[in-house]
């Protein structure tokens, strides 16, 4: 799985982007946040309020009930603020 | 037609590109963004914009796309610069031509306010205090909010 992180939600996880292999258990948006969250300090940090956290799954605007699975291109960001 | 770029852009080259060759558009309507040199009593030095690449355009051409079945028109442009920016400097260009004024105007409107809620670019400014990711606005919500019809969801509300 490809995961994706722009904006603070990049600064505070360190990283632009990473390939992971989250858990079985982790079949939704919502679960494998819950899985990243125990990954560090700064993962937490970046979704400690999901309210502000967007999700897209292969570039789809998606909610946390959404599945994921492997070779899916999963991208965290902040809301937009284009234009 | 939608570009994204670090380049900055000719407006009226663009403009005369878009309608070139047609004599049935009547009207054409332009929205140009710049780069203010203020945030609210913070003074911008430079502002940085990121982007997700692959989903920009799928969402822009998403977001044209809906103009073009909404309004009848004969040809619109977006383009949305991305990179280091300077105070004054061009951020983005929305544009409609249609055969009339009406159709031009609210296009246009559409698509700025759609694409400031949808298209995933986020704004780093630089202020003497450091760098600021600026904060979505609920003013860009109410606007999109304004094109859809909440008496029967899922559908938008036809043109006033």
């Amino acid at each position: 799985m490809r995961l994706m992180y722009f904006a603070w939600l990049r600064e505070k996880v360190g990283v632009s982007e990473e390939q992971a292999e989250p858990p079985a258990e982790a079949v939704t948006v919502g679960q494998l946040l819950d899985w990243l969250e125990g990954r560090g300090q700064g993962y937490a940090d970046a979704f400690a309020d999901r309210t502000i956290v967007r999700v897209a799954v292969n570039q789809e605007y998606v909610t946390l009930d959404h599945p994921v699975a492997a070779g899916d291109e999963v991208a965290f960001f902040p809301p937009v603020t284009g234009g | 037609m939608i570009r994204v770029q670090s380049e900055d852009f000719d407006l009226g080259a663009e403009l005369a590109m878009l309608t070139r060759g047609n004599h049935g558009i009547g009207g054409l309507c332009s929205f140009v963004g710049l780069v203010r040199d203020m945030a609210g009593d913070a003074a911008i030095s430079a502002m940085t914009l990121e982007h997700y690449p692959g989903m920009t355009e799928r969402e822009l051409e998403r977001i044209e796309a809906e103009a073009r079945a909404r309004w009848p028109l004969d040809a619109t442009l977006i383009i949305h610069r991305y990179g280091r920016l300077q105070p004054g400097d061009q951020i983005v260009l929305v544009a409609a031509a249609s055969a009339h004024r009406q159709a031009a105007f609210e296009a246009c409107h559409y698509l700025i306010d759609f694409l400031k809620t949808r298209a995933p670019f986020w704004k780093l400014e630089d202020t003497p205090d450091g760098g600021q990711w600026v904060d979505a606005r609920a003013s860009d919500d109410k606007a999109v909010a304004r094109w859809v019809d909440h008496d029967n969801p899922g559908h938008e509300k036809a043109a006033e």
